[in-house]
């Protein structure tokens, strides 16, 4: 983190943010203050009861701030007009709040309209949003959201905070309500959308693995909004600040560690010996001699890999590559975790994990020894930085 | 594959899922054949029975003096204008008085009116008239008085559950998007309570045509007369008559708002 940014980088500044609400012994919201940077994901997480949800709406004033100043795009918006605030500011919550009686595109369509937009460009911006979010306009523009599965109607939740475009989304434990599998995959679609649209986001949720997954930088929450540490993921699951961010990060740590890196960023291995599948056996046998390795892969003529085959294999009469060996399997793309990787290489019983592209070509192959290696080095790094900071003069960097 | 690779294609799943819509499923939509039509017929075969009964009867001369059209008519029409006029005020009042008292602001008003409107149904409905128009006198303008007090409490109650009702996260999310209070009364709270609020329209219709047959001890006329004087006569012919329009056109108002709140209810819901 740089200390110095410029102003132009900031996109939404909470400075000693406060809500005393009437009757009660402590402030839900206790001198909360932080500052978002343009077109990132910040996180908030802690226990339930933390003062998440009050923080988030503190930021869109849906809760008015006892105390304390909210400064979006370098504006003072702590006394502005809330409505016309609200409109700036994206906001999905948990439950969707789809309006029942209205169609999906009538949804979609509710800000653009309260801000003036002709019919036209709404009608097509609403195309554009719901093929954004993976969903045909021609076949649920006219749904009512009764009429769609749990994970649509997320879906379509972003598309309506997406809807004018506003530069700042608050995201409350979006997908907190939805099962296991279709959350991931929410998850992950939402990450490559971000990529594109690059939307600055404060994202609530109370799981400590799906803040290491969406967020860019963390922020722990104890007790009324207090900040434990705001950093990044990696810094935070390896340093983390004191005990109660241990704990809440939970014993699995190094795990979770396997969530931040991703094939693509890390050294695969290329040096497996490979194969046609229609190359004679001896030719085969001798490649697989040539190398360290105890058996070799064979790719069809797209360069899908098939089955791997050893040298007992190969010698024996009337070798078949089509029935022989062990079939390919765990086979995982680029963008994959370690942590999928490392699944994905524990339920086979290879000893590693194929790489391959889109198209399901082969690009590579990583072992638990490559997993390792990485995490060790992304251990030794942070540890590293971490004493330079706490101590700068006895350890070079 | 890895997970990852499963969210590429992520349609396949989600398109099996939505091939076939979910139902919307309500009472009303799929309403059956003998829900639609099972009222009219049934009020056409009484009222047609009625009829040929009345017409196969020789009719002594104090029966020919009510049980004729002119007379009948005229305590129909004037049964249709109580009713009319009673529930269109108790509409006027009881809807905005609901809505105020579902704001925050009006939150302490709450028990005091609700205690008014209880007590105005908790009274039998001819001492209610009755306290009205001593104060009054007899006539139209006292009855309808006696009407809305009587019938205020369904649609007053109604408007407030149907309003209170209402899922806390659309308003939340509406207020999120930047609509107004108003706004959101408008668009939001007002079309999702519709149903509630027909539901009570429709009791506060039928309790004002039931109510209003007592118009006719106060001067105000109504199908009342025909069953008074069927009784004061002692002639059934005529308190038959008379309790059969009553109560036909207590079922066929009933009908009716049901279709009308059929219509008037969001799609959707
Ligand atoms: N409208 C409210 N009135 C009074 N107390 C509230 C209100 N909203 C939240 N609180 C209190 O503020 C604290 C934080 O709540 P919340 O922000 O919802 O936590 P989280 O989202 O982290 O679970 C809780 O103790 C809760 O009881
Ligand atoms: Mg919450």
């Amino acid at each position: 983190m740089t200390q110095t940014e410029s102003s132009n980088e900031v996109m939404i500044e909470l400075d000693e943010l406060t809500k005393h609400f009437p009757g009660q012994a402590n402030p839900a919201v206790d001198k909360l203050s932080l500052t978002v940077k343009k077109g990132e994901i910040v996180v908030f997480v802690g226990p339930s009861g933390c003062g998440k949800t009050t923080s988030m709406e503190l930021v869109n004033r849906l809760i008015e701030p006892t105390s304390g100043r909210i400064i979006l795009e370098g504006e003072d918006v702590t006394n502005s007009d809330p409505d016309e605030l609200r409109r700036r500011i994206g906001y999905v919550i948990q439950e969707t709040g789809l309006l029942p009686h209205r169609t999906i595109a009538h949804n979609i369509a509710t800000v653009p309209k309260l801000v003036g937009w002709d019919k036209q460009r709404i009608s097509e911006r609403v195309d554009e949003l719901l093929t954004m979010v993976g969903m045909d306009p021609d076949v649920y523009r006219n749904r009512y959201p009764k009429e769609l599965s749990g994970g649509q109607r997320q879906r379509v939740g972003v598309a309506r905070a997406m809807a004018a475009d506003p530069p700042l989304m608050l995201m409350d434990e979006p997908f907190g309500a939805i099962d296991p599998i279709t959350r991931e995959r929410l998850q992950n679609e939402f990450l490559r959308l971000q990529a594109q649209i690059q939307k600055t986001i404060i994202f609530v949720t109370h799981d400590i693995d799906e803040a290491i997954k969406m967020g860019d930088r963390i922020v722990v929450l104890r007790d009324q909004s207090h900040i434990a540490q705001f950093d990044t993921p990696e810094a935070i699951l390896t340093n983390p600040a004191d005990d109660y961010v241990a704990d809440f990060i939970g014993s699995g740590a190094s795990l979770k560690r396997l969530n931040l890196s991703r094939i693509r960023d890390i050294e695969m291995a290329t040096d497996a010996p490979i194969g046609r599948m229609d190359e004679p056996a001896d030719e085969l046998a001798r490649r697989l001699d040539a190398s360290e390795w105890s058996a070799i892969l064979l790719l069809d003529d797209r360069k899908r890999p098939t089955r791997w085959v050893n040298a007992q294999d190969l010698r024996r009469p009337g070798f078949d590559p089509t029935t022989m060996g062990l079939k390919a399997r765990a086979v995982v793309e680029p963008h994959a975790t370690l942590s999928d990787a490392l699944n994905e290489l524990i339920s086979s019983n290879g000893g590693c994990a194929i790489v391959a592209d889109g198209d399901g070509a082969y690009l590579g192959v990583v072992d638990l020894e490559t997993i390792m290696a990485a995490v060790r080095a992304m251990r030794e790094q942070h540890a590293r930085f971490y004493l330079a900071a706490k101590n700068p003069d006895t350890v070079e960097v | 594959m890895a997970t990852d690779t499963a969210t590429e294609h992520p349609e396949e799943t989600i398109g099996a899922q939505t091939g076939t819509p979910v139902k919307i499923e309500t009472s009303s939509t799929h309403r059956s054949l003998i829900g639609w039509f099972g009222m009219p017929v049934f009020l056409i075969l009484i009222l047609g029975a009625t009829y040929i009964w009345i017409q196969g009867r020789e009719l002594d001369s104090i029966e020919q003096r009510v049980l004729n059209q002119r007379v009948l008519t005229e305590k129909l029409v004037e049964h249709l204008q109580l009713v009319a006029v009673s529930t269109a005020i108790v509409i006027a009042i009881a809807i905005p008085l609901g809505v105020i008292l579902t704001r925050p602001f009006a939150r302490r008003a709450v028990p005091i009116t609700l205690a008014i409107a209880n007590g105005g149904q908790a009274i039998p409905s001819l001492g209610l008239i009755t306290i009205v128009v001593i104060w009054m006198g007899i006539g139209f303008t006292p009855v309808i008085i006696g009407l809305v007090a009587y019938s205020a409490l369904p649609i007053l109650r109604n408007t407030m559950v149907g309003l209170q009702q209402v899922d806390h996260s659309f308003i939340k999310a509406s207020r999120g998007m930047g609509l107004s209070p108003m706004q959101v009364l408008m668009q939001v709270e007002l079309p999702l309570a519709i149903p509630v609020m027909i539901a009570g329209i429709r009791t506060a219709l039928v309790i004002n045509v039931g109510t209003a047959t007592l118009a006719t001890f106060f001067g105000a006329g109504g199908l009342g007369f025909v069953i008074f004087q069927g009784i004061g006569l002692n002639r059934d012919p005529v308190l038959i008559t008379g309790v059969v329009m009553a109560s036909g056109l207590a079922l066929l108002v009933d009908y009716l708002a049901g279709v009308a709140g059929h219509f008037l209810s969001p799609r959707g819901l």
